[in-house]
């Protein structure tokens, strides 16, 4: 009779209790499984880093940094004017970009939170960032292309400032909402105007989140090919006019790519890794400044 | 202080500011509009002469004037389609792994260097994929997929190592950090209490994670896989630069390919004719309503798990 009663387990029985085999090699394999995908996933990204290292130091000198291309085949001869060339498209990218971009970002959390046309344009910058680049090179060839008669840098930077537009305005907003309602409302106390709170006030609070996003914007333009092919388009020598087809990094590694010769190949290591070592800078950048920044906490 | 507090016309500055924001705002719109505009009226041409059949001809003969655009639309769709057999295990099991298993010193490392993968340019991966991929598929991978899965008539054919295989594996390695990274955000979005509670009924940590985490973020997940795909449908560089540029429909995955982004890349600025540049447009028109189509499906699926948590995951 005493030893009838069933026992009763503790949580700490269960928790001792051995868990099946199966259920065991089963979680085993999954983890490994998911530590194998990772190898995978970063294996390319050192491969890719590795060989940009290994072939682009070997091919990057004086010349290269200094002079434009020389013919096909010819030894020697560099990417000057296409480094050049990128910087000036990007800063034309910058001049319409950035201002429209936080422009919109500022309407969309200061005056269109919760507003029917604020989730509009919202939802259009969502939409106009998923768009595929070289859609954006037909529509900047039609508009300014087409009107100007000819390929220009003009082209390429109002292509590249349109798929900024999307990035800068979404980042502008999440980082300006960050910003407690309390220091506005502060600002208002003393009698601050609105436009001025929040210029002087809510976007400087917010400057270094509105900076990141900038840059972000700039680094994934800054390697865009394909809204280029059909605007700035290319040239073998230096050009500085707005409304003349001008070389940029990014084409040139793509034209030498493809060429038959060995001597472009190297250059297009050499021009791949410069463009890397420009983006990995503003990225690296931006991380700096924006840990450093007033909304560490915040984020 | 002082400076700030303006006596005057305050109100008319704060209208003024009011509508050159609200400007800048509708810039947006007015992109998105020109962007169909332009693709519309520029692709007339083409459609009146094709109709819908321009997406069901496989004939691309500029000589000659005519235009089909299937096998373009044929090598987008395998190739995104591979890219996404490839890229979707891999991408989850490497949130899975930043989010669920990985030692807290580690996640920020692994979650920066999937964020560096998205930064490289396409046209490096192209480069990248030339010179080192192809070669590679070319001696190894792809006599070793004929030898052995060869009877299934997708490994068949010249081993030429650029092709549709090779366009399908670099998209994959490109849209690796998109799906992972929003399987990470609406995995982190997934409340702690289910991972604890399905812990507490003695579940293994795979167990919690299938049960507990994945199931309650199969939607978010979905849509980082639409994202994805969205993503492979319009990338251009490179898989231009590997593909092989033939307009051919093939079923072996080692012949050559073209999709509808490198067509226009690779013949919209030699385009002649009207009616060549009009079907170029054509094509770019049809992508772009893909595009919007897969991008806005996928906002859905994310905002259906991430709703109601903070923008910004910490994971």
């Amino acid at each position: 009779m005493p030893n009838t009663t069933p026992k009763v387990m503790l949580p700490a029985d269960f928790a001792n209790a051995p868990i099946s085999i199966v259920r065991r090699s089963v979680n085993a394999l999954v983890t490994v499984a998911a530590v194998g995908a990772v190898a995978l996933v970063v294996l390319p990204l050192a491969a890719v880093f590795g060989y940009l290292i290994y072939k682009g130091i070997g091919s990057i000198n004086l010349a290269f940094l200094t002079q434009i291309p020389k013919p096909p085949g010819e030894a020697g001869g560099g990417m000057a004017n296409a480094i050049a060339g990128s910087v000036y498209i990007l800063l034309i990218a910058s001049f319409f970009g950035v201002p429209l971009g936080i422009g919109a970002g500022i309407y969309l959390s200061e005056y269109g939170r919760g507003t029917r046309f604020g989730n509009l344009i919202r939802f259009t910058a969502d939409v106009l960032n998923g768009v595929p680049s070289i859609i954006v090179g037909i529509v900047a060839y039609g508009l300014v292309v087409l009107s100007q008669g000819h390929f220009s840098a003009l082209a390429g930077g109002v292509a590249l400032a349109i798929m900024m537009v999307p990035t800068i305005t979404r980042t502008t907003e999440e980082m300006l909402l960050l910003v407690p309602q309390i220091v506005r409302e502060a600002a208002y106390g003393l009698g601050v105007s609105r436009w001025r709170t929040t210029l002087s006030i809510t976007l400087r609070t917010a400057t270094s989140g509105v900076i990141t996003g900038v840059m972000l914007a700039f680094a994934r333009v800054a390697g865009e090919t394909a809204p280029l092919l059909f605007t700035a388009f290319g040239n073998q020598y230096w050009n500085w006019k707005m409304n003349q087809p001008t070389a940029a990094l990014s084409l040139q590694i793509f034209t030498y790519a493809i060429s038959p010769f060995d001597e472009w190949h190297k250059q297009a290591w050499a021009g791949a890794l410069i463009l890397i070592i420009l983006i990995v800078a503003s990225v690296g950048a931006v991380r700096l400044v924006a840990s450093r920044g007033m909304l560490k906490g915040a984020n | 202080m002082q400076s700030l507090i303006t006596a005057g016309d305050s109100r008319r500055a704060d209208a003024i500011f009011f509508y050159a924001m609200v400007a800048c705002g509708l810039s947006v719109l007015a992109i998105v509009f020109l962007i169909v505009y332009e693709l519309v009226t520029k692709s007339n041409l083409s459609w009146h002469a094709f109709g819908l059949k321009f997406f069901f001809r496989s004939e691309w003969d500029p000589v000659n004037d005519q235009y089909g655009a299937l096998p373009f639309v044929y090598g987008t769709i395998v190739s995104s389609i591979l890219a996404l057999i490839i890229a979707v295990p891999l991408a989850i099991g490497v949130a899975v792994y930043i989010t669920e298993m990985s030692p807290r010193w580690l996640r920020g490392a692994l979650a920066f260097t999937t964020e560096l993968l998205a930064a490289i340019p396409s046209v490096i991966y192209g480069l990248w994929a030339i010179f080192v991929l192809v070669p590679l598929l070319r001696q190894y991978l792809e006599p070793w997929l004929a030898k052995y899965l060869g009877w299934t008539g997708l490994f068949e054919g010249t081993p030429y190592g650029i092709g549709m295989l090779a366009a399908g594996i670099i998209l994959a390695i490109m849209v690796v950090p998109i799906i992972s990274s929003i399987t990470r955000e609406v995995m982190t979005a997934v409340p702690q209490q289910q991972r604890e509670a399905v812990l507490a009924l003695g579940a293994t940590r795979w167990e919690m994670i299938r049960t507990g985490v994945l199931r309650n973020a199969r939607a978010g997940i979905m849509g980082g896989v639409i994202l994805g795909l969205g993503r492979a449908l319009g990338e251009t560089m490179a898989v231009t630069m590997v593909i092989g540029n033939r307009p051919e429909i093939a079923k072996s995955l080692f012949a050559p390919g073209y999709t509808m982004a490198s067509v226009i890349a690779n013949e919209f600025s030699e385009a002649t004719g009207d009616l060549y540049l009009s079907a170029l447009v054509e094509v770019g028109l049809a992508l772009f309503i893909v595009t919007i189509i897969v991008n806005i499906l996928a906002q859905f699926l994310v905002w259906t798990v991430t709703r109601g948590t903070p923008a910004r995951g910490n994971a």
